[in-house]
């Protein structure tokens, strides 16, 4: 089984690209550049030296000890927390700004659900002197004050999203529409692993970057390049699909998906798109989308804002059909207290889209000799306030 | 042969008009489909409204959201319409996203259509090529004309393939936007509609985006078959209700004439 997209765009039955046509020759050249471009000698030095110099990697994996005596297996973390700033994100905009100079762009758009994505791609605008402009749902941007701020501060313009339900999808939306007004000038930097193809292959070839160093630091440190399991959660996927990728096809290597339940899966208060979701069209692609029956799109719950999105990657949609890879669903609860107990015990608070991987560690039991690889994706500042709310602190 | 086709065959510039089922209220449906017929309007675009409608501006997308909290669905709206052929002959084209057809199933959607007399669908995020790999047939059986997009960006070479592969006529988009979002044409609009009349393409052209008017209507139409009202005509709806709908379609055919 092939887990990579194929010449069509597809993983599978999922991925293609459903745009209308005002976008076909933004996309169409995208997809006959970015192959192209990322092959280039000079892009990939220029890559890596900004991946090294401006965001820090290699980003550590660290052997998480007290963890792994609590649960009696060996934990390693990804530390994709300390990259520059405090998420994977970072990795996906620095490639898609180079991307966007080599193919002639002046002005770039973003969406953002809680305000990772779109820091990342005012940091990145700011670092090239390039135009930005980062859509945010209305009650996003009531909800994530300071990186509101921090975009502003970074010479964003932010834009509020006033249609739908004002949230992610909404933003996503405004981009698109966005898009399609500014056809000749402007590239549209996606954060996640989704939209029309070549988008969540793009974006998985520059989160990659986390798979790759994953496995010589597994070399140097059990002497080993696969681990028993990696593990990742997802909302879009874009960190997730970064984790999974040199690994897809290494057969031995368990991968396991962990999506927010939310108040719980049959709550109607849920982001679980795997298990809530069904086949349809989101955004430009085809892959598993919360819906009503008459296919308009619903609004997830999570509260974790990185992960209430209706629909999931197409990679990960296929990676879900075929059985590749095992989703477990995780609930608010279980991944705060999940939060907390890293914490304490190794005294890294992360971000809680990463909480929700960790949870897995309470529902799934690993063995003694296993090794487990978990993406640590984000830092937890951003969500302090959650956690002062949660837990009255 | 289809309606539309026999429509585009009478020597007259079309004026179609686009609306978003169940909107103001859920089922004004039959009586704005009746009234714009009515008042000598050529052919419409009956909108099934979606949750995401990435090409639409802010006036539709508005009129959308309310359709759907009005309760407006893919089955009630083939219900309100199953009659509409007792009372009404001009084409009548269902303009929507594909999800919500995925979702009713392709197939049984196209055969609906038929059924009722829908003689044509837009569907702006069913490409080309997903329709020619694998709808495509299905359409054909059912009778339905796909309607493709070109906008002033889309390539010779993809108005050729676009040109071959349609039927009935081709949607112009005026420019680079969203519905609902110019303000009248300039140069850059005049010199594109002139480029695509010269390319002496096998289907007529009918132009939608930014029309909004007697003028614009008119410009429009200097080289094209025909001009498709959307967003003015749902606003107007909007400040008006659909007992003036009358006086909307005066406004244009005044100059039409």
């Amino acid at each position: 089984m092939n887990y990579n997209v194929d010449e069509k765009g597809y993983y599978g039955e999922f991925g293609g690209a459903f745009i209308p046509e005002m976008l076909y020759p933004n996309v169409e050249n995208l997809r006959q550049q970015y192959l192209k471009v990322m092959a280039d000698p000079t892009f990939i030095a220029e890559f890596d030296q900004l991946l090294k110099d401006y965001v820090g990697r290699p980003s550590p994996l660290y052997f998480a000890k007290r963890l792994s005596e609590r649960y009696n297996t060996k934990i390693y973390l990804k530390r994709e927390d300390l990259n520059h700033t405090g998420a994977h994100k970072v990795n996906n905009t620095i490639g898609q700004i180079l991307m966007a100079k080599r193919l002639g762009k002046t002005r770039i758009i973003a969406e953002t659900g809680a305000g990772q994505h779109g820091v990342a791609t005012a940091t990145v605008c700011a670092l090239m002197g390039m135009a930005c402009i980062v859509y945010m749902g209305e009650i996003d941007i009531a909800r994530q004050a300071p990186n509101v701020a921090r975009m502003k501060m970074l010479g964003a313009e932010v834009r509020p999203a006033l249609s739908g339900s004002r949230t992610l999808k909404d933003a996503t939306n405004e981009a698109i529409r966005d898009w399609i007004n500014n056809p000749v000038d402007t590239h549209y930097i996606i954060g996640s692993a989704i939209g029309p193809h070549p988008y969540p292959d793009m974006v998985t070839r520059f989160q990659s970057i986390i798979s790759e160093e994953i496995k010589w630091q597994l070399k140097e440190k059990e002497g080993k390049e696969n681990p028993d399991y990696v593990v990742a959660c997802v909302g879009g996927g874009s960190n997730a699909a970064g984790t999974f990728y040199h690994f897809l096809h290494e057969k031995e290597v368990g991968i396991i998906a962990v999506e927010a339940a939310g108040k719980g899966i049959d709550t109607g208060e849920s982001a679980a798109t795997s298990v809530l979701g069904k086949e349809g069209i989101i955004h430009g692609c085809k892959t598993l989308l919360m819906q009503t029956q008459d296919g308009q799109i619903t609004e997830p719950y999570s509260i974790s804002a990185g992960l209430d999105y209706p629909g999931v990657g197409p990679m990960h949609a296929h990676l879900y059909k075929s059985g590749r890879a095992e989703f477990i669903a995780v609930t608010d609860d279980q991944a705060m207290q999940a939060g907390m107990q890293l914490s304490k015990l190794e005294g890294i608070i992360p971000a809680i889209e990463s909480s929700h991987a960790f949870a897995v560690l309470e529902t799934k039991t690993f063995k003694p000799d296993d090794v487990v690889v978990i993406n640590l994706s984000g830092r937890g500042d951003k969500d302090l306030g959650t956690y002062i709310d949660y837990f009255k602190l | 042969m289809n309606r539309i086709n026999q429509k585009l065959q009478e020597d007259k510039k079309l004026l179609s008009i686009y609306f978003t089922a169940g909107y103001p209220a859920l089922n004004d449906t039959v009586k704005i489909i009746q009234d714009l017929e009515k008042n000598g309007v050529d052919m419409i675009e009956i909108g099934l409204p979606f949750s995401d409608p990435l090409a639409d501006g802010p006036t539709i997308q508005a009129s959308s959201t309310q359709a759907l909290t009005n309760g407006m669905t893919t089955a009630i709206l083939f219900e309100q319409l199953k009659n509409i052929r007792k009372s009404v002959r001009i084409p009548l084209i269902i303009m929507g996203y594909f999800n919500p057809i995925f979702q009713y199933g392709v197939e049984a959607f196209c055969k609906k259509c038929q059924e009722i007399g829908i003689d044509g669908l837009i569907l702006p995020d069913l490409p080309l090529d997903v329709y020619q790999d694998q709808y495509e047939d299905i359409f054909k059986k059912y009778g339905l004309a796909h309607i493709f997009l070109i906008t002033p960006q889309t390539s010779d070479e993809r108005i050729l393939k676009i040109d071959a592969a349609s039927d009935g006529f081709i949607y112009m988009v005026s420019s680079a936007s969203v519905t609902g979002s110019q303000d009248g044409f300039g140069n850059t609009q005049e010199q594109y509609f002139q480029r695509i009349a010269d390319m002496h393409l096998k289907n007529p052209q009918i132009i939608g985006f930014g029309i909004s008017n007697a003028e614009t209507f008119q410009q429009a139409t200097k080289t094209a078959s025909g001009a498709i009202i959307g967003s003015a005509f749902v606003k107007h709806l909007t400040n008006h209700g659909v007992e003036k709908i009358p006086d909307f379609i005066e406004g244009i055919l005044a100059v039409k004439q």
